[in-house]
Order: structure tokens, then C-alpha cells, then sequence
């Protein structure tokens, strides 16, 4: 870490503009500048206002089944002979994963505005699923965009977001993945805006998306830091993430960061190995630039074209971060690693077999970072890993690419 | 005087309105794009606005995100786009060309960089969709150092505060984005358009644009009657699709007569506005 890395700085962003250091901000059409105005000024209004916060909790409590436990994965730990690993089990959370803190936060932010509309894009359908459940609790018609692509691979979850009276609308643009069911939804909203709320489901997009996407989820790290202290007496050494947009990680890492003694890794989909240039790991080898209304690392050519990306796992498979992991890696304060598709498989069918815990392929790839760690780590020390969604969406993937006919 | 100010005082002084089309740089051709240029100025067209592809046009409706795509294809690149500015500089040294596109191949280009490389090659203005006067600063200064237009737009939904500080900072024209949505998608609301003009007329001396949701002679008469400029981009792309799917083996200038025709026709709609 630089010297200028202060625990003051980490409550300093994002600053007025929606600023972590040289990334993040608004970078979106005039029609939306004042949608996110709005939105700004309603986010300010009730962050502190102790009846939202209670009707937050109180939702994170009775629907969600919060708090998630902290499960130290003994026979796993036993096995790698090192650090000992204990999981974050988001994947017990009403739907399946962390995504739907998130949208219970933004949908309370609906209500409040009055919109009768959201729109959410999804890539795992994930965050599409959660959006439609949290719709469908508070009546609201609710429209999922959803490359082509990840319609095909991510059937189950598709039909789940049916069942729930969401329609999925399929994207055949460009890369017909994630980016571009993002593209979509900028699209949608730009025409309905004055109707319409967007759900966005990660950490990026224009200021303030994400910060109180950040904000919602960082009741992870809250709860897995006063968990470790009553748990184990002391602050856990380390703690791993996956990083696609980056939201799973950022609710962990954010209440942790001025713990210095705290290593932080994020990983991202290393895909078929970042020397093929098949991968969706713009941390770990794109530059800056600006997509999706931020500033950010993005995976892109010379001439400042999104570069299309790779990953077993739906949910990674975007070319952009979320701005705050940007700044987070510019002043070191996490590292930022890879894990490989054949990796992240291999670590689905460890965590299976030997705690009986399915994740999701997109927390795979956290837990195959785990394990090489927690073997490089002695037993007194502790990992925590965001153990982010399960997997039972990915049971058709999975198979497929073991060469099984379910 | 720039050749965007020559432009409208030029306008201005015969009592006319101005008509600009939009194509994408590199559809359906890269050799084609310069001739169409050409073309489309001999049709009417008074400034050209020139679309920079990019691989996530966010902004753009079906028929243009095609454009972009296509023009990807054909190996475009904003290098590329400005070669063919300089192509076009070489026989037209009068009719002023904006390019509009997305942020990051500027950025990827570099800022001070860019707006050099833009001015030698003869570009006039810059719509940049998603750089708001908010982000604007990284490159506003190196476009004035070198003479070039930053052009704001202002939509429906700008309220009226913020269209004071857009205009304090533009220059150019004022680009009023007609329709809430994508290019080419909506309908018209001429009573709207005509009033938000008018307002945004009370707070600038500069001259205005109008554009989305212009598909023929009939708008473009209709909102030519409040702006000082019609801007006309997907019903011209869809036009040359709509050529191009018609037959098998057509050479790219008959592709390119179905957008001279509709912009001829369009002038003549201008021509005739109400004003």
C-alpha cells in the first residue's frame, strides 16, 4: 500500500461527482442525467433515515433469512492442510445468492419514487431472478434483459423469472452476453425513464449505482466481521471474492478495508488462461476507459472497441468492473487475481464432494483462489470466502461440460 | 469565422433552415462513405454529422447500433474516420461536419491528441452522447485550443436549470433531442419540441438543432418550423437497408440513392416549413 492509503480515505468515496480517485462518474446520455439526479437525492434523504434503514432490515431479516451463516468448511481446510477457510453462505439467501440484498434495497427506492416499473439486466440471471422476486412481492411489472447467449445457458433461471411474472426480454446485440444486455437496459430506460426504475445488479453503471449498490450489499462484510469476532475472536487474514461487475466482492471487502491487517483478493474469470486473450479479467490485464456510465479497467482494443469476453460462468462474463475495485487495485489495497475456467470447475466438484455444498460456477472461481492460498497459509490463520450464490443453475453447464447427458 | 458560424449566418441571412444528415463512417462501405458525403451535401445537406462506430452504442436504436456494427466490420476505427474528414476536405473545404459518437475511443485515442488530429483533419464539432457537461472537462479545454465545437445536447427531460448551465458551456449549436429514447424510435411530438425550443431559446443566442424521430418531409417540415437546423439519421440508414436487401449485386451508389432521394425530399419539406 502507498503511505497516502488512509482509513479516512475509504469513507471519502465516491466524492459529490461520484468519484473513487480517477474512476467512476456519470457517463450517460443528457435524457438521464436527471433520472440520476433524482435518484442521488432520494438515495441522500433516506441513507440516513433510521424508518428506511428499519424497513431495510427488517426485509433482510424476514425475507431474505439474514444473517447468513459464517461456515468454517472443516474437511475442506483439513484437506488443503493450511489456512483454516470459512465461507460467507450467501448461496442460503432467499434465491439462491447475494444479488438480492441488493435489489430489496433498490426496489424499497422504487417504492419510494412511486415508479410501477423496473428493468434489470442479468447475465447468470441472478440478479434478473432476484429483481423478478422482488417485483413480484411488491407488484411491480418487471422486465429482465438477457443476452441470447446467457438465455441459452442459463435455462433454469430463465423460467424461473417467467414463473415470476417478469417477461425476459432476449438480446441479440453484439456479444449477446451481459455487456450488452446492459446496453439494452440503458436503452430501455432512456425511453421510459419517467415510469421506469433500473435495478442495476453490480457495483458499476453511473454514479450513485455504485455506491449504494456497495452500500446495500455491504451488510456481507458487516455481518462476517462481527461473525469472525464473536466466532473466532479475531478478524479472519484474508478474504476472496469473484469479480465480475464486482458486487459480491465490494460487500464483503467495504467494511473490512480500513482493517489493515486484512488482505483482500478479488478474482476474476480467468477463462481459458489470460494468455489467450479468452477471459473476462479486465483488472487483471485491461486499462482504463469509459463504458456503461463510469470510468473503469475495461478489456478493449487500440482503437477503444469492447473487446468480447469469455467465461464459463455467465455471471463474470462482462468486460468492465465496477469503478471502486479500479481504484481499490490503483492503490493496492486489493489484489487482483484469475482463476481459470478448468479451475473454477475443478473447485465446483471439490466444494460438492467434500462439504456438500454446490456454489454457483461464478463462486468457483473465489474458491479456487481459496484453496491455493489457504495452502501457501498455516492453520492458526483464517480465509473467508464470499461463498456468493449456489450452483443448481449451473448443474446443466456443469454436466455439459463433463460430457454428460442429463 | 468557423465554417459551423458561417453555416447558420448563412442560413440565417436567406431565411432558411438547416438539414443535416447522419451516417454511421463505414456503412455500408468504407470506400463508399466520402462519395456519400459528397452525394449528400449535393442533396441539401448543410453540415454533415458523421456517426464514430463504437461497440456499445447505448444510445442508438436498432437501426443505427447496425450501422455501427457493419461499420466495425468493415474495419473502421476513429483513425479511419478521420482519414476519410481529410478525404472529404480535399474537394469541400465549406460544409462543416460534426462527429457524434461515444466516449471511449476519444479517451482511448487521447484527449489532446484527438482534438489536434481532429482539427488538421477539417472536423468542425464533437457530440460526444454520453459526456455531459459533468464529465466534459477532460476534453474541453484541448477541443477550444483548437477551435473546435463541443455540442451539448438537451432532451425532455434537461430541466430548465440545467439547460443554463449547458448552454453557458456550448458552442456550436445546441442539439435538442426531440424524442425520451433511442435514435430513430418514438413519436413526434411537434407542440413539445416547438415549446422546449422556445424555452431553451430564452437562454442562448445560439443556433438550434433537432433531432430523433425526424423520419420524413412531413416532420422535418413540422419541427423545422420552431428549430434553425432538422437533424435526420436512421430514417436515412434504413432507406439504404431497405436498397440494399431489395435486390442482389447492387453497386453501393444505387444503396446510396435511397438516402439522396428521402434527404431530397426532406429538403424540400424544410424548404417549406411554416416559419
Amino acid at each position: 500500500m502507498t503511505s497516502e492509503v488512509t482509513p479516512e480515505l475509504f469513507a471519502s468515496v465516491p466524492d459529490q461527482d461520484g468519484r473513487f480517485g480517477r474512476f467512476g462518474g456519470k457517463f450517460v446520455a443528457e435524457t438521464l442525467m436527471s433520472a440520476l439526479a433524482d435518484l442521488e437525492q432520494l438515495y441522500a434523504r433516506l441513507k440516513d433515515d433510521a424508518a428506511f434503514q428499519r424497513e431495510f432490515d427488517e426485509d433482510l431479516a424476514h425475507y431474505v433469512g439474514r444473517p447468513s451463516p459464517l461456515y468454517e468448511a472443516a474437511r475442506l481446510s483439513d484437506a488443503i492442510g493450511g489456512a483454516r477457510i470459512l465461507l460467507k453462505r450467501e448461496d442460503l439467501n432467499h434465491t439462491g445468492a447475494h444479488k438480492v440484498n441488493n435489489t430489496i434495497g433498490q426496489a424499497l427506492l422504487a417504492k419510494h419514487m412511486g415508479k410501477k416499473r423496473v428493468i434489470a439486466e442479468t447475465g447468470a440471471g441472478q440478479h434478473g431472478v432476484a429483481s423478478a422476486t422482488v417485483a413480484a412481492r411488491l407488484g411491480l411489472e418487471c422486465h429482465v434483459f438477457m443476452g441470447e447467449e446467457d438465455i441459452r445457458r442459463q435455462a433454469l433461471n430463465v423460467y424461473r423469472m417467467k414463473l415470476l411474472g417478469a417477461q425476459v426480454v432476449s438480446v441479440t446485440s453484439g456479444s449477446r452476453t451481459l455487456k450488452d444486455a446492459m446496453n439494452e437496459a440503458m436503452r430501455d430506460w432512456v425511453t421510459n425513464v419517467e415510469d421506469t426504475f433500473y435495478i442495476i445488479g453490480t457495483v458499476a453503471g453511473p454514479h450513485p449505482y455504485p455506491m449504494l449498490v456497495r452500500d446495500f450489499q455491504s451488510v456481507i462484510g458487516r455481518e462476517a466481521r462481527a461473525q469472525s469476532l464473536s466466532q473466532y475472536g479475531k478478524l479472519p487474514d484474508a478474504l476472496v471474492a469473484c469479480v465480475g461487475g464486482g458486487s459480491n466482492a465490494i460487500g464483503l471487502f467495504h467494511p473490512f478495508l480500513q482493517d489493515e491487517s486484512v488482505v483482500m483478493y478479488g478474482v476474476e474469470a480467468g477463462g481459458k488462461g489470460l494468455e489467450t486473450g479468452e477471459h473476462a479479467a479486465p483488472l487483471s490485464v485491461g486499462s482504463p476507459g469509459v463504458l456503461h456510465g463510469n470510468r473503469t479497467y475495461l478489456m478493449q482494443d487500440d482503437n477503444g472497441q469492447i473487446l468480447e469476453t469469455h467465461s464459463v460462468s455467465a455471471g463474470l462474463d462482462y468486460p468492465g468492473v465496477g469503478p471502486e475495485h479500479a481504484w481499490l487495485k490503483d492503490i493496492g489495497r486489493v489484489q487482483y487475481v484469475a482463476a481459470n475456467d478448468d479451475e473454477a470447475l475443478a473447485a465446483f466438484h471439490r466444494l460438492t464432494r467434500v462439504e456438500g455444498i454446490m456454489p454457483a460456477l461464478e463462486t468457483a472461481h473465489a474458491m479456487a483462489h481459496a484453496e491455493k492460498l489457504a495452502a501457501s497459509m498455516s492453520p492458526e490463520q483464517h480465509i473467508v470466502v464470499n461463498l456468493s450464490g449456489r450452483g443448481d443453475k449451473d448443474i446443466l453447464t456443469v454436466a455439459d461440460l463433463d460430457g454428460i447427458k442429463v | 469565422m468557423s465554417r459551423l458560424s458561417q453555416v447558420f449566418a448563412d442560413l440565417q441571412a436567406d431565411k432558411r433552415r438547416g438539414l443535416i444528415p447522419y451516417v454511421v463512417a463505414g456503412d455500408p462501405s468504407a470506400e463508399g462513405t466520402v462519395p456519400l458525403m459528397h452525394s449528400l451535401v449535393d442533396a441539401g445537406a448543410d453540415i454533415l454529422e458523421l456517426g464514430v462506430p463504437f461497440s456499445d452504442p447505448m444510445s442508438e436504436g436498432p437501426v443505427i447500433q447496425k450501422g455501427h456494427e457493419r461499420a466495425l466490420a468493415n474495419g473502421m476505427s476513429l483513425h479511419r474516420v478521420l482519414s476519410m474528414v481529410a478525404e472529404f476536405r480535399k474537394d469541400n473545404d465549406r460544409t462543416p461536419i460534426v462527429m457524434m459518437g461515444y466516449t471511449n475511443p476519444i479517451e482511448r485515442f487521447g484527449y489532446e491528441a484527438f482534438a489536434a488530429a481532429s482539427a488538421e483533419a477539417g472536423v468542425d464539432g464533437l457530440i460526444t452522447v454520453d459526456l455531459p457537461p459533468e464529465e466534459v472537462d477532460t476534453i474541453d479545454g484541448a477541443l477550444k485550443d483548437v477551435g473546435l465545437d463541443n455540442i451539448f445536447l438537451i432532451s425532455p427531460t434537461t430541466p430548465e436549470p440545467r439547460v443554463q448551465r449547458i448552454v453557458e458551456r456550448a458552442r456550436g449549436f445546441i442539439y435538442y433531442v426531440a424524442v425520451k429514447g433511442v435514435t430513430g424510435s418514438g413519436e413526434l411530438d411537434t407542440d413539445e419540441v416547438a415549446r422546449n425550443v422556445a424555452l431553451i431559446r430564452e437562454k442562448t443566442s445560439l443556433p438550434i438543432a433537432v433531432g430523433f424521430g425526424i423520419k420524413n418531409a412531413a416532420s422535418a417540415s413540422a419541427v423545422a418550423a420552431s428549430a434553425d437546423a432538422v437533424v435526420v439519421g436512421s430514417a436515412l440508414i434504413a432507406e439504404m437497408e431497405q436498397k440494399a436487401r431489395s435486390a442482389e449485386g447492387l453497386e453501393e451508389i444505387q444503396i446510396h440513392s435511397a438516402a439522396v432521394k428521402l434527404l431530397q425530399s426532406i429538403r424540400v419539406g424544410v424548404d417549406s416549413s411554416p416559419s
